[in-house]
């Protein structure tokens, strides 16, 4: 349907959703890169008159991709619950935006609201919010997920300890896990990129976390984040699994690219199921994802990279995950070229996942060819933690040494913690202190007589791969 | 003292030599100390030069002609290094000057060194591992050496089209990390022409002065020369023994 703005000297007319959509898109490389982005400044904001005046049911009536060729948009559909969309159900896309800012909608209205929300609406009015608006918005909602902690509640801020080594070495690998516990983070999970796929390597990465946390009693989950399929042959084979972690995206053919579909998702959700290892809760998965990732695939059918991501969202909530991440800066300065674009993203896609009920966290992250460094990561991390990001990573120093990239550090963390009057996981915290790494207030003491200090440095030294 | 005495700081610095992370720092309140501040904030300021230097052309001409090589000089469609890397669809396209320019006869190996991420590494790299690669393969009819300007991988695919080769080999800087500014790549592709994928190239990367040595680099990069042309492909299609030459 053809939709038509009148603003300055002349009209524009955007062909349909799809191309609205894209050129009402805060500016990006990405979006440039792939000749959907508004050619003025002007048409950008002739765009978002007219997507302020669409109707929120348009979306359900104008699939952006083909439900024939794409199970993405086929889930999206199947799953939509009309009684839950009803509250906003008469609403535009401009009305929609007045109504989540309003006093009158909170935790509750937003929680019940989820499920009859499509990635395209949430994607779309976010296009007409500011940062403070995507802030505002996205901290009203709290999304809560359990495995051996309780991740996501008020005045939580909880961290991926990400322990990489460019050989995975294990005790290279267990000195930065300790690196972490000790400066209080580790709370979301300790996960592990490894650099090889190789099975017998990936085998002993799993038993090495499952005897740490088991040996030390710690009150977190593991990941090894190797191919969804590795996952599921090692939980045949029993190995001692905690999350599942997967790679995923907004359309069928970046998940075809990626490897996968929503079947093996199934089956490996099934799996990690069948081990029963949380002790307080059944949220098993680990999912990733990114703006720009259709794009670089040749996945994208002309849709813009924002609302992509947020139909990555609809695949990870198929599967109640305890943790979703936007890996925001990854991808590189042709996809989002400098820390304002970053930052714009990192807002957008936390707000986009916690509307759609998710357990958002944020890898806070730059490489060196995008015009970003430190002082932006700054930046976001503290939106983000002022929108209730439920987690962050932590790489020793913010320097990733395998995946060569910089992300935030273990005293980022802290610092949000102390900033925000943010704290750990509550079981989380109370492991640190029962070791006395923390204090009453949760910082980690700089003196501390570590009740397990000995054991744990003897755990690192007899680290094998 | 006894371990039950050891404090988190102790134990961490004496488990540092275990791994190149940034483990141990110093802390002030909760944040980094000043030291530790300050030696990230340069490795970062190493690796963004890099990624912004220029290739200084005189100087890398005046190496190669001491190895007894001319080179052309050739610019991607990519007008200055903003375009460069918002922009990776130009620098795999060769600006319409530079296409013009690019005549000869048909040869068999074509090398192009290509600023990349890191001109630094062209830079400093390229001409010593020439110098160790060229007589390993001086069997082979040497098409002209090309030096790409705002190149990426897959501009050496159009340069060798034009050129008639039957493999181009790309010499290009790397994406810096912050232990390794200067990291060059070599990557060959068999019947090079626009529209190649990254799936029919192979790669021997991490060549620096902490990485891979330029005799070690060279002996891989003809091994797998050799591999291709006995293969008559490259890519995934060629079988990884030929990575490691014995």
């Amino acid at each position: 349907m053809n939709r038509v703005a009148r603003v300055g000297i002349r009209g524009h007319r955007f062909d349909d959703l799809c191309v609205l959509l894209a050129k009402a898109s805060p500016a990006r490389s990405g979006d440039g890169l792939a000749g959907i982005a508004a050619a003025s400044a002007e048409e950008r904001m002739a765009a978002r008159y007219a997507l302020a005046d669409v109707p929120l049911s348009a979306f359900l009536d104008e699939p952006l991709i083909a439900p024939e060729t794409d199970e993405v948009t086929r889930l999206i559909l199947d799953r939509f619950d009309r009684a839950a969309f009803a509250p906003v159900s008469a609403l535009t896309v401009g009305g929609f935006r007045d109504w989540l800012l309003s006093d009158a909608v909170d935790a509750a209205a937003l929680a019940g609201l989820s499920p009859g929300l499509m990635p395209e609406m949430v994607a779309a009015v976010s296009k007409l919010m500011r940062n403070q608006d995507l802030v505002l918005a996205a901290r009203k909602r709290r999304v809560e997920t359990r495995f051996r902690n309780t991740l996501g509640g008020s005045g939580v801020l909880a961290v991926r300890l990400q322990p990489n080594h460019p050989t995975d070495d294990a005790r290279g690998i267990a000195v930065s896990i300790l690196d972490g516990l000790l400066l209080g983070c580790g709370d979301a999970c300790i996960g592990i990129n490894p650099a090889s796929d190789e099975p017998a390597l990936l085998e002993r990465l799993w038993r090495l976390l499952d005897e740490l946390i088991a040996r030390f009693g710690i009150p977190t989950q593991s990941c090894v984040l190797t191919h969804v399929t590795r996952q599921i042959a090692a939980i045949e084979a029993g190995l001692p699994l905690d999350l599942v972690f997967q790679s995923i995206g907004g359309t069928e053919a970046l998940n075809r690219s990626f490897g996968i579909d929503l079947a093996m998702l199934r089956e490996a959700h099934d799996a990690a199921r069948s081990l029963r290892r949380g002790t307080l809760g059944e949220h098993v998965m680990y999912f990733e994802t990114g703006q720009g990732s259709a794009l670089s695939a040749d996945a994208h059918h002309g849709v813009d990279q924002q609302t992509l991501e947020a139909r990555a969202y609809a695949v990870a909530r198929e599967f109640e995950p305890l943790l979703v991440n936007t890996v925001v800066g990854f991808i590189g300065p042709e996809y989002l070229y400098d820390g304002k674009q970053i930052l714009r993203a990192a807002l957008e896609d936390h707000f986009c996942g916690k509307l759609l009920g998710l357990p958002m966290g944020v890898d806070v992250c730059y490489t060196n060819h995008a015009e970003a460094d430190q002082d932006d990561m700054d930046t976001t991390l503290t939106m983000l933690g002022a929108a209730g990001v439920n987690y962050v990573m932590g790489v020793p120093g913010a320097d990733d040494v395998m995946l060569n990239y910089q992300s935030t550090s273990f005293h980022d963390a802290l610092y949000l913690r102390r900033t925000l009057g943010l704290r750990c996981a509550p079981e989380f915290e109370g492991w640190l202190r029962d070791q006395h790494i923390v204090d009453e207030a949760g910082v980690p003491i700089e003196d501390a007589r570590v009740e397990a200090l000995a054991d744990l440095r003897d755990f690192v030294e007899r680290a094998r791969t | 003292m006894s371990p039950r005495d050891e404090r988190p700081g102790e134990v961490m610095r004496s488990l540092k030599p275990l791994t190149p992370a940034r483990v141990a720092l110093g802390r002030s309140g909760v944040s980094q100390s000043t030291s530790d501040v300050l030696s990230f904030g340069l490795a970062h300021a190493q690796a963004r030069d890099a990624v912004h230097a220029a290739l200084d052309l005189p100087a890398l001409r005046d190496a190669l002609g001491r190895a007894g090589r001319d080179a052309i000089e050739v610019a991607s469609a990519a007008a200055d290094r903003a375009a460069y890397l918002a922009r990776p669809d130009w620098g795999r396209r060769l600006d319409p000057a530079s296409r013009n320019r690019l005549n000869g006869a048909a040869c068999d190996l074509l090398i192009v060194l290509g600023d990349g991420l890191s001109a630094t590494a062209v830079q400093r790299h390229a001409p010593a591992l020439l110098a160790a690669l060229l007589p390993r393969v001086s069997h082979l009819a040497p098409g002209p050496l090309v030096i790409a300007t705002q190149a990426r991988v897959a501009l050496a695919d159009e340069i060798g089209e034009c050129l008639g080769a039957k493999f181009a080999l790309m010499l290009i800087g790397e994406r810096p990390g912050l232990s390794s500014p200067d990291s060059l790549g070599a990557y060959l592709t068999a019947r090079p022409r626009r529209g190649r994928n990254d799936a029919e190239r192979n790669c021997v990367s991490n060549i620096h002065g902490a990485g891979l040595g330029y005799e070690q680099a060279a002996a891989q990069i003809a091994a797998l020369i050799e591999a291709g042309l006995a293969a008559g492909v490259t890519g995934v299609a060629l079988n990884a023994k030929a990575l490691n030459p014995t």
